[in-house]
């Protein structure tokens, strides 16, 4: 597997944690964080980190993978 | 004529006016009227997209399970979120098979990967019968936001004939530019509309957020953490929800067809980047919902709550600008929907099933004369049956979802067999729907569909490592060797 490919399917499993298989240890509402019970507050932060983790990956396979051949102009 | 009867009607005949125009100069065959021709850049991809994944459902949906429901509505939060990371793995890989062998829909792709007609039609069935419920179900959505919204000025009924006609017309004569070019207006109405109303109510009511949570906390704690006001929506249901949501979502027939729209795989990955944006209003409509509960509970019908509040708080004129917004925000799924459904009956049943040596043309026309036929279908539904066809939508996500392992190991197992598939599929649906009509679901918590998607993908990989053939050499023997759509598989 390409490097940069790699390194996006890491972060790209960052939210299925974050969003599916953390959410036992979040269900409560304290602490409060911005006025929010902490689980809403916990999934509305990892769904707002999710098109800056996607970004990244983005980024890192642009630039570890070679250009694609396939690529249409 | 009231003023908020007048804004209804205005916006639905010019967004479908749009819609009409859109088409124009546009030489129409398949390639233009399913797939815009492969030439959407970025922003009409995140239009259309967005047009077909924010429905009326979520609209009143969202809304009305905070309400009702409470934390378990969140789910709704999520699994976009999830499905838009997915996409950025999967989708730039269907999309350049799509370009590679011209295809136009899901099932054309089932047909590729493993050279199997009788795979495409099995595909095509099960979309079409997911879709048919979902179509109603925007329908008559439709019919009550503008009912209500208009003050009974428009009875339902009414308001669904006027839609149909008009979502009909500029699907009929613009494809899928069509709906493209009518999201525009409804995304900037709903946004608007949540955005107004999102942040109005719980200032009005409250003062803020902050003390609309305190409200919330002080009253009725339970309701903000799992399993919220219901018995069984537990975090393990919440879990197995938002998988099989995820996973199912790029899943249906008509968000995977959309995918072929665009002009570049760069374009698809990049759309999946922007698109959890698209979450936020979400958060604002569960806002409304949680507003309501405090200030009017004990609604019934808690589907009802958004379109309460925005009745018993502002004035009547905006009630017609809320309803308008609905109202269109039901006429772009329902196109793409329609559009998408009448595509598999006429290319992926009448044309792989039985007549391979149909020619387009006949194909084409035939898809836009079914478009009149399912909307007919379902508009005969949303008549007669408003309410009962929920349980029917939840079963198309279910039964969508079972594409799921097919697609993926077409994407990256080349040993996977199209038997394993068939069967893997048949067992997933045949499970997934015993146990909701069985009233199992959950079943031990569990979401039905979660279910037979592990039942499906168990089935699936047993049998691949049983039958030990390498795909090629198994579609050889098939009854449908040679005559697949295009240039023959991919290998």
């Amino acid at each position: 597997m390409k490097k940069g490919t790699r390194l996006a399917l890491i972060l790209g499993a960052i939210p299925f944690i974050t969003l599916v298989f953390a959410l036992p240890l979040v269900n409560r509402i304290r602490p409060l964080v911005l006025g929010l019970p902490f689980l809403l507050f916990w999934i509305l932060l990892w769904v707002l980190l999710t098109p800056l983790i996607l970004f990244i990956a983005y980024r890192l396979e642009a630039r570890f993978n070679p250009p694609d051949d396939g690529d249409e102009p | 004529m009231s003023l908020a009867l007048v804004i209804i009607l205005a916006v639905i005949f010019v967004s479908a006016a749009v819609g009409i125009y859109a088409g124009r100069n546009l030489k129409m065959n398949l390639e233009n009227w399913t797939v815009g021709g492969r030439r959407f850049g970025i922003l009409l991809i995140w239009l259309l997209m967005a047009g077909e994944i924010y429905t009326t459902f979520t609209f009143l949906g969202a809304s009305g399970w905070a309400y009702s429901k409470g934390a378990p509505a969140f789910y709704i939060l999520v699994y976009g979120a999830l499905a838009y990371t997915l996409s950025f793995f999967i989708l730039p890989m269907i999309w350049k098979i799509g370009k590679r062998y011209g295809l136009h829909t899901q099932p054309d792709f089932f047909i590729t990967i493993y050279r199997s007609r009788g795979l495409g039609v099995l595909v095509a069935l099960i979309g079409v019968f997911s879709i048919i419920p979902y179509l109603q179900l925007q329908l008559a959505g439709l019919g009550f936001i503008v009912e209500v919204a208009s003050n009974g000025a428009i009875r339902s009924q009414t308001a669904i004939v006027i839609a149909f006609g008009l979502t009909c017309a500029f699907v009929y004569t613009s494809g899928i530019k069509g709906a493209a070019w009518v999201a525009i207006i409804k995304d900037v109405l709903m946004i608007a509309a949540v955005v107004i109303v999102g942040f109005g109510v719980p200032a009005i009511y409250f003062g803020g957020f902050g003390k609309l949570m305190e409200a919330v906390i002080t009253k009725m704690p339970e309701h903000l953490v799992f399993p919220g006001s219901t018995p069984d929506m537990n975090v393990l249901w919440v879990m197995s929800t938002i998988l099989v949501t995820a996973l199912g979502f790029y899943m249906w027939p008509h968000v995977f067809g959309s995918a072929f729209s665009a002009k570049s795989h760069r374009v698809i990955k990049r759309n999946a980047v922007i698109m959890p944006f698209y979450q936020i209003p979400i958060l604002l409509i569960f806002m409304v919902g949680l507003t309501a509960v405090m200030v009017i509970p004990g609604l019934e019908n808690g589907d009802l709550a958004f379109l309460e509040l925005v009745n018993r708080t502002y004035p009547p004129w905006f009630m017609g600008f809320v309803g308008a917004a609905g109202a269109v925000t039901a006429m772009v799924p329902a196109a793409i929907l329609v559009l998408f459904a009448s595509t598999l009956v006429s290319k992926n049943i009448y044309q792989a099933g039985f007549r391979p040596q149909a020619p387009e043309d006949r194909v084409m026309r035939l898809s836009r004369f079914m478009v009149i036929v399912i909307m007919t279908v379902s508009l005969f539904f949303a008549l007669k049956f408003p309410n009962e066809l929920v349980p029917l939508l939840i079963l198309g996500y279910d039964g969508v979802c079972q594409f799921f392992p097919g697609v993926v190991f077409g994407l990256f197992w080349s040993r996977v067999t199209k038997a394993a598939v068939w069967a893997g599929m048949v067992t997933g649906v045949v499970v997934a729907a015993a146990l909701i009509l069985s009233k199992n679901d959950p079943l031990w918590g569990i979401n039905a569909g979660f279910v037979g998607l592990i039942v499906n993908t168990a089935v699936t990989v047993l049998i691949t490592k049983f039958s030990g053939t390498a795909r090629d050499s198994v579609s050889e023997n098939s009854m449908w060797t040679g005559i697949g759509p295009d240039k023959g598989g991919a290998s």
